[in-house]
This record gives structure tokens, C-alpha cells and sequence, in this order.
């Protein structure tokens, strides 16, 4: 194959910032490398873009596209963080509170938890315009070393790709239509999966908020001294730029 | 100079576990720079039960459980300037709201009260009935946040907020300089 990453580089702009990606690359990936933060939820490094949640929706050329799955062109000026973006993404991140029963202060994921840090990072402090939908979702506790509380399950899919593409195993997929459209495991219940406390899928980092439980692990960390007690989210990547 | 005259400010706590009134009292030694700027009516802090004339602020802990927080709240909302929904339970029900969505419930509210009074398996209730008292407010179907019931001005999060936030909140607020609230002070837990 002829030449180097560097010899296909071009660059292009967000919120006025050159920024350099390279030939199939995403707009979230350049933006990543350059250290230029894009809120995101149900993308994660190491799993295919799935373009679902849409917090990461950027304009581009003036029309609105999901920055994880749009591929960065040449000379194009993006727009990141623009107050009509920021109060969208905000809107979007205070629906997916409403969506589901995302009690905090009962939650053992708090202060780890990327929903939670992103309504932090989005300033998501007005009194609601949106009703409580508080739906009953099922509680799997069957397994022996982990645990599911769907209530909480924001369905951003990161453990589907990661269960699919990482462990090879496919335990969790996604059910029904519409707003009917859930997380499901690929069984009765979790115990009759050959899911193992080990799996990427299980750990810390794929689940985006509490729903994905390992058992006996959850307070060892106290809170107020948890990931996103010590930095907002996204800070990792723009301390890259400083 | 001529000092600015006070301003008089209410507090109440609705259905909640009244740590967002001791957080107020987290504010500690500032509480003096407080008083300074305010008169406190309407309030557990005073022991006043009624409103005694027209506040600037009021601030409500707890969301609404029964018939009686929701009258509570109304009369707040007509006496105060500024309504302030103070912590997680009056800002989205809280740790009350957990009975609106028990699992494989038709009936939450009833089976909460079930287990509460009649089939819990530590219960020892002699009467097998569920208090029923006409003194005891009426319990509405679900737990309601604040803003589901009134117009609410500002939120200030957390289980229970800090003295800090609390402090800074009001503080800013009682001199107009309130612009929203810094960051890393914005707490769910």
C-alpha cells in the first residue's frame, strides 16, 4: 500500500480550530486526536460507531450529522459547541433521564456514571419541561457475580458491539420497535448466558451508566472520589490540546 | 452607605428525609453573613408555620407524596417571589419516587402500603389494616416533583446539596449576581 497516514492528511475545522484527520477517518475521531472534546454517549473507543444516541450531532456544512459515523472532508467547518448544539445535546441528555428511572442519589454507578457527567457537563440544571415516563423494567439479578437493572439502561448498544465484536459471544441484543426498542439478553435471563463477570461487555468502561452490575465491586470506590467527581467528562481529551 | 433592607426568605420540606434543611445549616459559621441579608419567615429553621407576609424566596426540600405537600407547595408558589427546589427529591421525586415504579406492580402506591403494613415479613401490625386515618393527608398516586405541580425558578441538585452550593446560591441570588452555577459544584449524590 503506497503511502503513509501522514502523506493522505487534510484538515478541516471545528468551531475554527484546524484540526488533521486522515482518509476515513470520523469527524469525533480527528476531533479526538486533536484534543477537541464531542459529547458522545453511545460511542466508545475500541467499538464500532453506531450513530444512535445523536448527543454527538455536530453541524457540518451547515446540516446537522452524527460526528462518531460522519467522515471528516477537507476544508469543511464544523460546529461543535454552539449554544443551539449545546441546548440540543441537553435536551437529548434530559430525555434520556426521563426515559428511564435514573434516581442517583440510590444509584451505585453515581459519580462513574457518563449520563450522569454528561448532565454535568451540559449544565443540565433548569426545573424539567418533560414528564417522568418512570417505566417498571425488570431487575436480573440471576447471575452470580453480575447484575442488570434495565430501569437504568440508556440503550446506547456499547454492550451489544462489545459482547458481538470483542467476546465473540452475542448476549446482548437489541428487542422491540419504536420506543418499545430495548436491551434484552439472549436468553431467559442472564444466568442462561454463558456471560462471565470478565467479559469486555461487563466491565466498567462499556457500560455507560449503572445498568451493567458487578456484583460485590460497587461502593469500593467512596463517592465523591469517583472518575467523574475529579474532572468533567471529556477532559482527558482536551488536556490533549494544552 | 446606606445597608440594603432584607430580604425574607421561607423554607418547607415536603415528602423527603430533611437532610436538604441540616445541609442549609452546612453553610455553618456563614450562616451569620446570611442573616445579615435575610429574615426568615415561614420555616422549620424558625418554627413559624405560617407565612407571616410576602417572602422574596422560598426554598422547598422533598418532592409531593399527599394531598397536603401539594397545598404546601401552592402556598409557597403564591406567597414567594422565588421558589428555589432545593435537592433530588424536589427536583425529580427522589428517593420517594422509587414507589412509583415497582416492579411487576399495577398498583405501586397499593402494594408499597401492603408491604409497608400488612405482608412485610418484619411487620407486626395488629390491626392488618393500613392507617386510614381522616387526620392523615390523602396519598396521591405517585410521587411528584416540584416543578410537576408549580412553576419553579431555579434548582439547586444534590443528595443533600453542600453548604457551599447553598450558600453560593443564595448568596448570589440576594445580591443579583447569580449567573448559574459553577461546574465542578454540580452534584446529583
Amino acid at each position: 500500500m503506497s503511502g503513509t497516514k501522514k502523506e493522505t492528511g487534510f484538515t478541516f475545522t471545528i468551531d475554527g480550530i484546524e484540526v488533521t484527520a486522515y482518509a476515513g477517518q470520523t469527524i469525533m475521531e480527528a476531533a479526538d486526536e486533536a484534543g477537541v472534546y464531542i459529547p458522545r454517549l453511545c460511542d466508545h473507543e475500541g467499538l464500532r460507531h453506531q450513530g444512535s444516541c445523536r448527543v454527538c450531532t455536530v453541524k457540518a456544512g451547515g446540516r446537522s450529522v452524527a460526528a462518531c459515523t460522519q467522515p471528516a472532508a477537507p476544508g469543511q467547518a464544523v460546529e461543535n459547541e454552539t449554544p443551539h448544539l449545546t441546548k440540543m445535546r441537553r435536551d437529548l441528555v434530559e430525555m434520556l433521564f426521563h426515559e428511564g428511572n435514573h434516581l442517583c442519589p440510590i444509584c451505585e454507578a453515581s459519580g462513574n456514571c457518563e449520563l450522569q457527567a454528561m448532565a454535568y457537563r451540559l449544565d443540565m440544571t433548569e426545573a424539567t419541561k418533560f414528564p417522568y415516563l418512570e417505566p417498571c423494567r425488570a431487575l436480573d439479578a440471576s447471575h452470580p457475580d453480575i447484575a442488570l437493572d434495565t430501569n437504568r439502561c440508556i440503550s446506547c448498544g456499547r454492550c451489544i458491539r462489545a459482547s458481538q465484536d470483542v467476546d465473540g459471544k452475542g448476549i446482548f441484543g437489541y428487542v422491540g420497535r419504536g420506543i418499545h426498542r430495548r436491551v434484552a439478553v439472549n436468553g431467559e435471563n442472564l444466568a442462561d448466558t454463558d456471560a462471565e463477570v470478565t467479559d469486555h461487555a461487563i466491565s466498567a468502561e462499556v457500560c455507560p451508566v449503572g445498568c451493567i452490575i458487578r456484583k460485590r465491586v460497587g461502593f469500593a470506590v467512596p463517592i465523591g472520589e469517583r472518575e467523574f467527581d475529579k474532572g468533567l467528562i471529556g477532559h482527558d481529551i482536551e488536556e490533549k490540546r494544552k | 452607605m446606606s445597608e440594603l433592607p432584607k430580604a425574607r426568605i421561607a423554607t418547607a420540606s415536603l415528602a423527603g428525609c430533611f437532610g436538604c434543611h441540616m445541609a442549609i445549616l452546612d453553610i455553618d459559621e456563614r450562616l451569620i453573613d446570611l442573616m445579615k441579608l435575610v429574615d426568615v419567615d415561614r420555616s422549620p429553621l424558625t418554627d413559624k408555620k405560617r407565612f407571616t407576609q410576602r417572602c422574596d424566596i422560598g426554598i422547598i426540600e422533598g418532592g409531593c407524596c399527599n394531598e397536603e405537600n401539594v397545598h404546601v407547595l401552592h402556598d409557597f408558589r403564591r406567597n414567594c417571589d422565588v421558589l428555589i427546589a432545593l435537592g433530588q427529591c424536589a427536583i425529580m421525586g427522589g428517593l420517594p419516587a422509587m414507589r412509583n415504579a415497582i416492579m411487576h406492580s399495577d398498583a405501586p402506591l397499593r402494594e408499597c402500603l401492603d408491604e409497608a403494613y400488612i405482608t412485610g415479613k418484619y411487620i407486626r401490625n395488629t390491626t392488618h389494616n393500613v392507617p386510614n386515618d381522616p387526620a392523615l393527608p390523602l396519598l396521591l398516586d405517585e410521587v411528584y416533583p416540584c416543578s410537576q405541580v408549580v412553576e419553579i425558578d431555579y434548582q439547586i441538585p444534590g443528595c443533600a446539596p453542600t453548604g457551599d452550593i447553598i450558600f453560593d446560591t443564595l448568596s448570589k441570588l440576594l445580591t443579583g449576581k447569580f449567573r448559574g452555577f459553577e461546574r465542578d459544584m454540580i452534584k446529583f449524590d
